[in-house]
Formats: C-alpha cells, structure tokens, sequence
C-alpha cells in the first residue's frame, strides 16, 4: 500500500486541511507571511500541499515551488519559518493520530521541498 | 466517445481528461497540480452531465452549479463548457415596486423579461448603460415570489446607484444579468447549525438565504445577526421578527455599534456580539455579506471558531 493510502487518501487531507491551515494562521512566528490573501484559493493551495506531503498525486515542479513562494522569499521567508510550517504538519498529523512512522514519511517529503521554497 | 465543447468547438475527448483534451487542442485553460487538488483548472458545464468525481472537493454551492475540475473531468457522455469568469446572459426587467427600506437603502422588485434559474443570495447584474455596471444581491425567493427583489444602499458618489436613487421609477425597464455567485443554501444536511452576519444591505442575500432554508425544512439553528451604526440602519425588522415568531429554529438580533444599544438591541460590532453568543462554530455553516472588512474578520474569526472552510459562504460589498 502507498503512503497516500495508508494515511487515508483524499478523506485524509480533506480532515487535516482545516485543522493545518487555522494553526498555521494562528502561528505569530508565519501568519504575517498569509495576510490579506484569498482565504478560499490559499485553502487549496494548503491542500495541494497535504496531499503531496501525504505522498498522493501532485504535478509541482521545484521550479513551480520558488516561483510560488519568490515573493515571500523576497519579504524575509527564512528556514526558521519553513521549520515553524513543519512543527504545524507534525501537530495536525498527531492531533489526528496518524502513526509515528508515517508521520515521519510525510514530513521528509514536505522536507524535500525545503530548497525550492526558500530559493536556495 | 464523448465529445467536450468550448467556445463553439467540439473535440473528440477519448480517454483524456477534459483538460487534457483541450490542451492538447491548443486551448489555454490554466492549471497547476494537474491532480485534483489546486482547483486552478476550475470550469463550468453548461450542457451535459459531469461525472461525480470531478466535483470532489469543491465547495457544494460551486457543484451545485455544474463547476467541475478539468484535469478530473474524464466525460462519459457529450459536454459543453466554460471558464468561470464566462459572464451570464443579459435580459432586461421592468421595475414593479421602488420603495425606500430605511433612509440609505432602497427596496426594488422587478419582473425580468423571461424566468431564469437562480438561487436566493446570489447576484445580478444591473446596467445603467452598457458600461456602468454593479452587481445586486437577490433577496427574493424563486419558489416564493415572481419577482426579483434587491436592496440598494446609496453609496456617495456611486454611479449606479445614484442613478436608481435619482431617476429609476415604477414602469421603467432596465437591463440586468442573469444571476451568479456562490453565496447561497444548498439543500440537505437540514440539522446543521447555521450562523447569518451582515451589515447594512448585505442583509439582502440572507433574507433570502433565510427564507430558502425555511423553505427547504431546515432544523438546525439559523442564528441572523444585523449590525448597524445606529438603529436607522435596520430594516425589514417587522418581516424578520415576524419570522423569529413563526419559526422556533431562528432567531434574529440587531447589533448597534455605537453607543449603548435600546431595549431590544444588542450592542456591540456586530461580529463580536455573534461571536460571542456562539462561540463554538464545530460543524456549522456561516454565511458573511456586507461591508469588506467586517467580511475578512468574519472569515478568518469564525473559521478559528471551529467552523471548516468548505462551510464558509461570503459575499463582501
């Protein structure tokens, strides 16, 4: 069975996209990164993410991951704030108590991206 | 095999997926995750049936109108379809009723030229001439009533609606659009708590919104609250009080933000008041109309309350 699978496919994410999404908004040390954006097209968009981190179907490139995050890049987006991102990803999997191994599965997926986003 | 239309073409779709199969045609529709997720390939059906797995995950009141993902889109009979932002078709109407609802907003019925599908909350189109244009919410209710029902605030300085305040008359015919927008009720789950904030004429939409949902034997709570600076702001109170009467499940409080509220006000922003009565939203639905900031405050407020995003219907103006 793959990841996606095993975590729970598309039911998964779409449980984990509303509890990931408000704790990343809540979080003082990333939220000014999401203010004044769509809230509704930046719900997607957390959701495509999940769904790749969960190892589900996704076409993103590198090159789409810096040109989508260029801006913030260029506001000061830093490692400190790609691991605050992490920390949310491994609480909401927790709060919806995905084993600790798979957990660690998606973390080092959304961990390879990690480049990309900051544009190093 | 089933064919895909767009923009008065037809191509053979085979087992493509319908963005696929555009594409491939060399027609620009955009996209991103390619995989159902993004929403970015996000289209419409204005003919034929699109299979249920290229709605999954959009919000209901989107499937509810035919929008489908293209990437997921593999169709299984003939199609026709449009880009989101294909404008609806223009009519015209004939104003029935002009009335003033308090001393900033006026109360509007017209009889469009030919019936079309709509659902209470959405919007029209009203033209003063080919390119002045504003967009109205609809407080009527198709299976109530025949005519269109809006409410116009008089903004200073505002173009149209100036012009309705100052010329438009009882007999006059005008030219509307067809109505579109996301903001509305989408029969079913009946026993969902359902939360209902506006200012001023957003009002519009969730008397609509409201009337909808009765109408449909909604259950669960439908809690409305109306901000106003002062209590001239308020209107259809009698209407609304009426319908708290009749209907145990709904309840209706006007919001004062100025001052200390009278008997029979509750004082406060109106998002604070409604926030603080209901301050767990877990598995509710939330409607959000008027005045842009309150909106954006609304959403984010009652999405940290514990209500999904799937379940958050907005309309800022």
């Amino acid at each position: 069975m793959s990841l996606f699978e095993e975590i729970g496919g598309e039911g998964a994410v779409n449980a984990a996209v509303d509890i990931f999404y408000r704790k990343v908004l809540q979080d003082d040390r990333i939220k000014r990164f999401f203010a004044g954006v769509d809230m509704d097209k930046q719900a997607a968009k957390q959701k495509a993410f999940l769904t790749m981190a969960f190892g589900g179907p996704h076409n993103y490139t590198g090159a789409d991951m810096r040109k989508g995050h260029a801006h913030l890049v260029a506001q000061g987006l830093n490692d400190s704030h790609f691991d605050a991102v992490m920390e949310n990803l491994g609480a909401t999997l927790t709060e919806l108590n995905v084993p600790g191994h798979l957990i660690a599965q998606a973390a080092a997926i959304a961990e390879s991206t990690r480049a990309d986003v900051l544009g190093k | 095999m089933a064919k895909v239309t767009y923009g008065g073409r037809s191509y053979e779709c085979g087992n493509n997926s319908v963005l696929n199969c555009l594409t491939a045609q060399g027609v620009h529709i955009p996209s991103s995750c390619r995989a159902g997720s993004c929403q970015s390939c996000l289209m419409r059906s204005i003919n034929g049936e699109v299979p249920e797995k290229a709605r999954a995950g959009l919000k209901p009141t989107l499937a509810a109108q035919n929008y489908f993902l293209a990437c997921s889109c593999y169709p299984e009979n003939d199609i026709e379809v449009v880009l989101p932002d294909a404008g609806p078709g223009k009519l015209s109407a004939r104003v029935t009723d002009i009335a003033l609802l308090n001393a900033d907003i006026l109360g509007i019925r017209l009889k469009p030229s030919h019936s079309f599908e709509y659902k209470a909350g959405q919007f029209i189109n009203l033209y003063k001439d080919d390119v002045t244009v504003r967009c109205y919410s609809l407080a009527s209710v198709p299976a109530l009533e025949d005519e269109l029902f809006l409410n116009v605030r008089k903004v200073p300085g505002g173009l149209v609606s100036n012009w309705i305040f100052d010329n438009l008359e009882a007999g006059d015919q005008i030219t509307i659009s067809e109505a579109a927008g996301d903001c509305f009720y989408v029969p079913g789950n009946i026993k969902q708590n359902v939360l209902l904030i506006a200012t001023g004429s957003g009002l519009a939409p969730l008397y609509g919104i409201i009337r909808d949902a009765l109408l449909n034997d909604h259950q669960g709570k439908l809690c409305l609250y109306h901000g106003s600076y002062d209590t001239g702001g308020f209107y259809l109170v009698e209407e609304l009080k009426k319908l708290a009467q009749t209907h145990a499940n709904f309840s209706y409080v006007p919001c004062v933000s100025d001052g200390i509220a009278p008997a029979g006000y509750a004082s406060g922003m109106v998002l604070d008041v409604a926030l603080a009565d209901n301050p767990d939203l877990s598995g509710w639905r939330v409607f959000l109309c008027g005045n842009p900031n309150m909106v954006n405050a609304a959403k984010q407020q009652t999405f940290f309350a514990g209500a999904s995003m799937r379940d958050i219907f907005a309309d800022p103006f």
